[in-house]
């Protein structure tokens, strides 16, 4: 549905564009192609990667991870949550079903955080757009922020 | 930015992976590709489309309109356009990437790309309404409460820890074909 919209709404911008200067919409075209073929073989690796971890970590394992309390749990959680990527709806499920199975609102909230902003599959990509240091300090920073907005949930919920 | 062989490591150590999981664990393996295959068609479903609206981007918006809501003097305008950009988009973090790419080019300064990544990742309204039925309203606006404050001091801070000449000399690097290695 939402790559349905996307791709109609892209059509329809490529298509004013090219009413409005055929030579500037060839060469936006030309840039498109270019970062895509660019980004390609690390999206790829990520895509192939995914799969794996997804495979190895199935979504009931990292239930069973959450039963663990504590700041063992904690920090598991929230490296959990770091490396594994997954689609929005997944993801909604499993913060929902987490919750129900009684995670501490404190770790679901790391785990959310990690989740979102934090994406070790996603950094071959990260990387090839805006190199090693950015994306080693962004994750890390995000990290750290997780772990703090956690524990402040925790003291005021 | 062209592919060269070696960038495709990644992909050839996972393959390789699975390949001697399929001997082990035949189950684990199937059930890998079925993932990898699904996620390659969200993939598919989200990127190159906006690789083509970057390009768009690219030659319709003049650099001095992201320059004067994204730019080094932006202030915190600068960070309330990120943040709104951010939580506007939908979709996932790595559809971001090439976002960021386009807005650094045509000169947004680095927190405000920060801060555009960290928003896009954690503030979306689907995300809010979820935790708010799953868990309470309470949560949700907590968190988002002190989220935002996180993500501005990130974007701040790395601004600070990266030198605007490294970042320059980065970009300049990953510009050339085949430069980074991963």
């Amino acid at each position: 549905m939402m790559s349905a919209v996307l791709y109609g709404g892209t059509a329809l911008a490529v298509f004013v564009s090219w009413r409005l200067d055929p030579e500037k919409t060839r060469r936006a075209l030309r840039i498109g192609a270019k970062s895509l073929h660019g980004l390609a073989p690390r999206i790829l690796g990520m895509v192939a990667l995914v799969g794996l971890v997804l495979a190895l970590v199935p979504p009931e394992v990292i239930r069973k991870l959450f039963s663990h309390g504590g700041i063992g749990g904690f920090s598991l959680v929230a490296a959990i949550g770091s490396i594994v990527t997954m689609p929005a709806p997944i993801a909604f499920a499993l913060v929902g079903s987490l919750f129900k199975l009684g995670a501490a609102p404190a770790s679901l909230a790391t785990f959310v955080t990690t989740l979102t902003m934090v994406g070790v599959m996603t950094a071959p990509m990260e990387i090839s757009c805006f190199g090693k240091r950015f994306t080693l300090l962004r994750q890390a920073l995000s990290f750290v922020v997780a772990i703090v907005i956690g524990l402040a949930m925790g003291v005021l919920l | 930015m062209k592919a060269k062989l070696v960038d495709y490591r990644l992909l050839f150590i996972v393959l390789a992976a699975n390949l001697a999981l399929s001997l082990w664990r035949p189950e684990t393996a199937r059930l890998a590709a079925l993932n990898s295959t699904g996620f390659l068609l969200e993939v598919l479903s989200i990127v190159p489309p906006v690789m083509v609206l970057m390009g768009l981007l690219d030659v319709w918006v003049p650099r001095r309109l992201v320059e004067a809501h994204l730019g080094p003097d932006s202030g915190a305008v600068g960070a309330g356009v990120a943040m709104l950009l951010g939580t506007a988009a939908a979709g996932p973090l790595y559809a971001a990437f090439p976002v960021a790419v386009s807005l650094r080019k045509k000169g947004a300064r680095l927190a405000n790309i920060v801060i555009f990544l960290g928003t896009w990742g954690a503030i979306k309204i689907p995300m809010i309404l979820m935790e708010s039925s799953f868990i309470s309203l309470r949560f949700a606006l907590l968190r988002l409460a002190l989220t935002v404050p996180c993500i501005l001091a990130c974007g701040y801070l790395m601004e600070r820890l990266m030198p605007e000449q490294e970042l320059a000399q980065t970009e300049q690097e990953l510009a050339q074909p085949g430069a980074v290695d991963a």
